[in-house]
């Protein structure tokens, strides 16, 4: 039967009967909580054959912007950057300028930054399990992660009167000392927390449902990741050690006791599983610099107007809670950057996307995207 | 002992009767009765869904540690009211290509389809719209009218990612209905009868409910049953409007709100038949007898018990990925649910033998 109907059609007609690829667009606006991403997924049937992500859509050209300002007023501009993970980019600029202008931050001032960034990490990671598990269909863990992230908000407002966009760590210190009361309740939130990550791990992790969904998903391997430039807690989900507090310790890190996480199964359930891992080492860091904590001045002396020497350039490299932020300064004698550029972790981690989400499901893209902590800020700046 | 449920039921239809010769349509009388009944059931229900809906989003809220709706009416129990009124007055937003009389129809039968579930539900020791001696069956091929629903409103959207959830749930219903199905037949082959009220009296003849002989059965039957509502974890048509739009995107108001209610109908019916079932209907617990409440009281409180579990999976589990979840209904539950008949008959065939 099938033979009398082919026969009757022509040749051209049956190269033009041929498959089309099915092309879906997610984005730029997701119900999901990525920001403006935009993925353009090519489809055969279910089987993802290409995801291309288009960027973007969030890029305020903050590069550019920071060249036409003065260095403690690019300040502000880097809380914009990285927006749930401010006091990083904050602090990767303020050791940039730092470094090009020889101004050394005083040690009271050192352990608050690694407080405020340790801090910052938990709030980024909390925020990420929420975001997560929400992607995977899991609603409820969004809404511990923000209750437990509220706190350390609070504590956030308590220093610098904001919950997002700190602007706290200047050059040469930080913008204001913290509150007597600072001290206690920072304790006394880490003594609730620290059970706090277990419960969660017990609400995901080893849930049939969610290994299910999430081992043996978007594979890394340790070659690949370092040969694309995967920083931070993405690689170190495929087993390569890889923390810049580690390699290249700044501020005090080398004289604090952590652990550096690893798993070596390279899949999201490692990626998710170094996270968890490393609030509990967030936590244990904080305590050893709320220990540490010396009185002292918050800020260096310096000079009123800040410029920066002739011809200087610097790279500096942290760990955001995403992976290595650098920025790149180069001063020219004026009190205005004549260059900063951000090497931003989500830019660099976004690129695997693609491979990793070959021949899987259009659902693994969501939990890839997801176990990669990918800001859209940071990609698009 | 007749029930307080029989004498209130005695008692309505008395005053019926004489309402309809003071009318002079006695001759009608059983057709009439027909009548109230179905507008009392139907009545009730969408009362009981609005108060599921209100259930959910406390019970949610609590579980996330919300508060839930509290401002409209007390405890916020009018909420769903506010959420109906504002589905009624939405504007009708209709796909200009659509196809007019499939996508008109879809949601009908979705409602329909549902609420004709209830009708073989036994709440009380005679308290039964129809007592149908293929009780199950009836039940069973009732629920099935979902997915001619779905696939309709899929198609008549005249949108493609509409089209495409449409496909996927009807898939995963189709699938879910076998180990469903299969789950209930070893009660059957133990009963030896389809009728809902039948069961229910065995299970007070020999005083043990089947949820503990048929304890495997139970936990396939609440899987299915989750499943056949399209709730998480099974909630990929759901889910999907994070990236194509399930088979309801194009339905706005008042018949999103029949597709929505008729999800949580589906529910109401599914736990009614796990608590008719499983749980002994209108059975008190065997030590709290004592209290002497209405069977009627019991069997509410048994659908809510069930109602409850099937609502705090949603908030509990992640998403089932299709394929993963296809492979668990085909290649998990139903070699189970077949082991399961297999166990039972060898048992049945061992008492016979000795007794």
């Amino acid at each position: 039967m099938t033979d009398l109907l082919l026969s009757r059609v022509k040749a051209d007609d049956l190269s033009r009967l041929g498959t089309d690829d099915y092309v879906v667009n997610m984005g730029p606006q997701h119900p999901a909580t990525h920001g403006v991403l935009r993925l353009v997924v090519k489809l055969d049937g279910e089987t993802v054959k290409q995801t291309t992500p288009v960027l973007g859509y969030l890029h305020r050209s903050i590069e550019k912007i920071c060249e036409n300002r003065t260095y403690p007023q690019c300040i502000t501009y880097t809380d914009r950057v990285d927006y749930v993970s401010a006091m990083s980019v904050n602090l990767a600029f303020a050791l940039a300028a730092e470094r090009l202008m020889g101004i050394e931050a005083p040690a009271r001032a050192q352990w608050l930054r690694m407080i405020f960034v340790e801090l910052q990490r938990l709030a980024s990671h909390l925020l990420w399990m929420g975001a997560f598990g929400g992607d995977l269909g899991a609603l409820t863990p969004f809404l511990y992660g923000l209750r437990e992230r509220e706190r350390i908000l609070d504590l956030f407002e308590m220093t610098c009167g904001q919950r997002l966009t700190y602007n706290y760590i200047r050059i040469g210190g930080v913008m204001i000392d913290i509150l007597p009361e600072f001290v206690p309740r920072c304790r006394s939130f880490l003594d609730y927390f620290e059970p706090k990550v277990d419960e969660y791990e017990d609400l995901l992790t080893y849930n049939p449902i969610f290994l299910e969904r999430t081992k043996g998903v978007g594979v890394l391997t340790a070659e690949e990741g370092i040969n694309c430039g995967v920083s931070g807690p993405s690689l170190r989900g495929s087993g390569v050690p890889c923390d810049v507090r580690k390699q290249q310790p700044y501020l005090f890190y080398d004289q604090v006791k952590f652990n550096e996480p690893l798993e070596q199964g390279g899949d999201c359930w490692s990626r998710y599983k170094v996270r968890m891992n490393e609030m509990r080492e967030s936590v244990s860091i904080i305590r050893q610099c709320l220990d540490k904590l010396e009185p002292g001045p918050f800020e260096a002396k310096m000079p009123p107007i800040l410029k920066a020497p002739p011809a200087s350039e610097f790279y500096s490299r942290i760990e955001s809670s995403r992976g290595e932020m650098g920025i790149y300064l180069v001063g020219d004698g004026t009190p205005k950057p004549w260059k900063a550029k951000f090497r931003c972790a989500s830019f660099n981690n976004l690129y695997v996307l693609d491979a990793l989400t070959r021949g899987w499901k259009v659902a693994d893209i969501m939990a890839v995207l997801g176990s990669f902590d990918m800001i859209v800020p940071e990609v698009d700046r | 002992m007749v029930s307080l449920a029989a004498n209130i039921i005695g008692f309505v239809t008395d005053i019926l009767h004489a309402l309809y010769a003071m009318v002079g349509l006695s001759f009608w009388a059983a057709q009439l009765d027909i009548v109230v009944v179905v507008v009392v059931m139907f009545g009730f229900t969408s009362v009981f869904v609005m108060f599921l809906v209100w259930m959910e989003r406390k019970v949610s809220a609590r579980m996330q540690s919300r508060l839930g709706p509290n401002r409209v009416g007390p405890f916020g129990l009018l909420q769903t009211m506010a959420d109906a009124i504002k589905l009624t007055i939405k504007e009708d937003v209709q796909p200009v290509h659509r196809d007019k009389i499939p996508y008109f129809i879809a949601p009908i039968v979705a409602f329909v389809a549902t609420f004709m579930g209830l009708v073989v539900i036994p709440f009380d020791k005679g308290m039964v719209v129809q007592d149908l001696n293929i009780g199950i069956l009836y039940v069973i091929a009732i629920t099935s009218f979902t997915v001619i629903a779905i696939l309709t409103a899929g198609w008549s959207s005249n949108n493609k990612f509409a089209l495409l959830g449409g496909f996927r749930s009807s898939a995963q219903i189709i699938s879910y209905e076998v180990p469903l199905v299969l789950s209930l037949v070893p009660i059957i082959m133990t009963t030896g009868t389809l009728s809902l009220n039948g069961i229910v009296l065995y299970q007070q003849q020999h005083g043990t409910w089947f949820i503990i002989p048929q304890i495997v059965a139970f936990f396939i039957f609440i899987t299915s049953a989750t499943a056949e509502a399209n709730r998480a974890p099974f909630d990929i048509p759901e889910a999907e409007s994070e990236l194509i739009g399930g088979f309801h995107t194009e339905y706005s108001g008042v018949k999103f709100a029949m597709f929505f209610l008729g999800e949580y109908v589906a529910i109401i019916v599914s736990s009614a038949v796990a608590a008719t079932l499983f749980l002994g209907g209108w059975l008190p617990l065997p030590f709290l007898a004592f209290l002497h409440l209405p069977g009627f009281v019991w069997f509410m409180l048994k659908l809510l018990f069930i109602i409850f579990i099937v609502m705090s999976f949603r908030w509990t589990f992640p998403r089932l990925r299709v394929d993963q979840l296809m492979d668990f209904g085909w290649k998990v539950l139903i070699p189970i649910a077949i082991l399961n008949i297999l166990a039972t008959g060898f048992i049945l065939l061992l008492m016979a033998k000795g007794a």
